[in-house]
């Protein structure tokens, strides 16, 4: 049966999730609550807040979540490709050589434009 | 109903409950991160229907890339916590017609379609995709190279542009 090699992934899934949901909920019931306005502060003993955190956040983040995404589609490319590289041997390896030079042109573009500069 | 079934039960569940928060809920923040569910409940479905590249796929780019974009979209838009969605009905017997058409439309299709179903193949489905990939579909992958370069020059197009409106902030 082949859903019997998702298993570990579902064994691991799970662990992630009963260990956040046990330690979150752990502290919450067993962890002493003394609380004065000093501790409720955003940061104890650190930097005063200047205005609220809850503004419009730049639109610099999206443009880095797009550049993400382009690459993860190219690691998507790359994860087939991998699986079999072996077999293929110097002929695939020049084949993927080809797309990732060709993503390279695009990764020294965007270098150059300055879309990775953040100020 | 065997072992499968109840595993597709479950995520067609977590599916299908996840996306009703994302349409219902008032906050998009929430539904923002409903959607989260979503995504792995059909990544779980792909596995379920053997293809595990898809799934593997849904999970790399849906879940780790299309929903930062989507949050941050979200986050971009003023004041995060308070939005308030309302939506209100308008246009109730046009929209009412248009429904009625397009649901039976669509279980028409349902029923009186013949459903051709491949036989189910078993196995990991990666490698055969790669040799394919790396053989008889060369063209179209090296082609899929330059359509992510296009899209890169778009991005930096549009950061360009963006220095030059948004200014310092």
């Amino acid at each position: 049966m082949v859903l019997l090699d998702y298993v570990p992934i579902f064994i691991m899934v799970s662990l992630a999730g009963i260990f956040g949901l046990v330690l979150s909920k752990a502290s919450e019931i067993f962890g002493p609550k003394k609380p004065n306005p000093e501790k409720l502060s955003t940061y104890e003993s650190g930097m005063q807040p200047i205005r609220t955190a809850r503004e419009r956040f730049s639109v610099k983040f999206y443009l880095v979540a797009m550049l993400f995404i382009l690459f993860d589609v190219e690691i998507v490319f790359l994860y087939p490709w991998a699986a079999v590289v072996r077999e293929l041997r110097l002929f695939g390896f020049i084949e993927m050589l080809i797309f990732v030079a060709v993503l390279l042109v695009g990764y020294v573009y965007i270098l150059k434009k300055g879309a990775l500069r953040w100020d | 109903m065997d072992f499968v079934d109840i595993i597709f039960v479950v995520f067609a569940l977590i599916v299908v409950v996840s996306a009703f928060i994302v349409v219902f809920s008032r906050s998009i923040i929430r539904s923002a991160f409903s959607l989260l569910f979503t995504f792995f409940g059909v990544a779980g479905l792909y596995v379920l229907l053997n293809a595990d590249f898809l799934a593997v796929t849904q999970v790399l780019i849906y879940v780790g890339g299309i929903l930062i974009l989507i949050l941050f979209g979200v986050m971009l838009t003023t004041n995060v916590v308070s939005v308030e969605i309302k939506t209100g009905t308008l246009q109730t017997v046009p929209a009412a017609v248009i429904v009625a058409v397009l649901s039976g439309t669509i279980a028409g299709i349902f029923w009186f379609t013949e459903w051709h179903t491949a036989p189910a193949r078993e196995g990991p489905t990666t490698k055969a995709l790669g040799t394919l990939f790396m053989t008889d579909y060369l063209l179209p992958f090296e082609i899929a190279s330059i359509l992510l370069l296009v899209a890169l020059i778009g991005a930096a197009m549009i950061a360009r542009h963006e220095r030059g409106t948004e200014g310092g902030r």
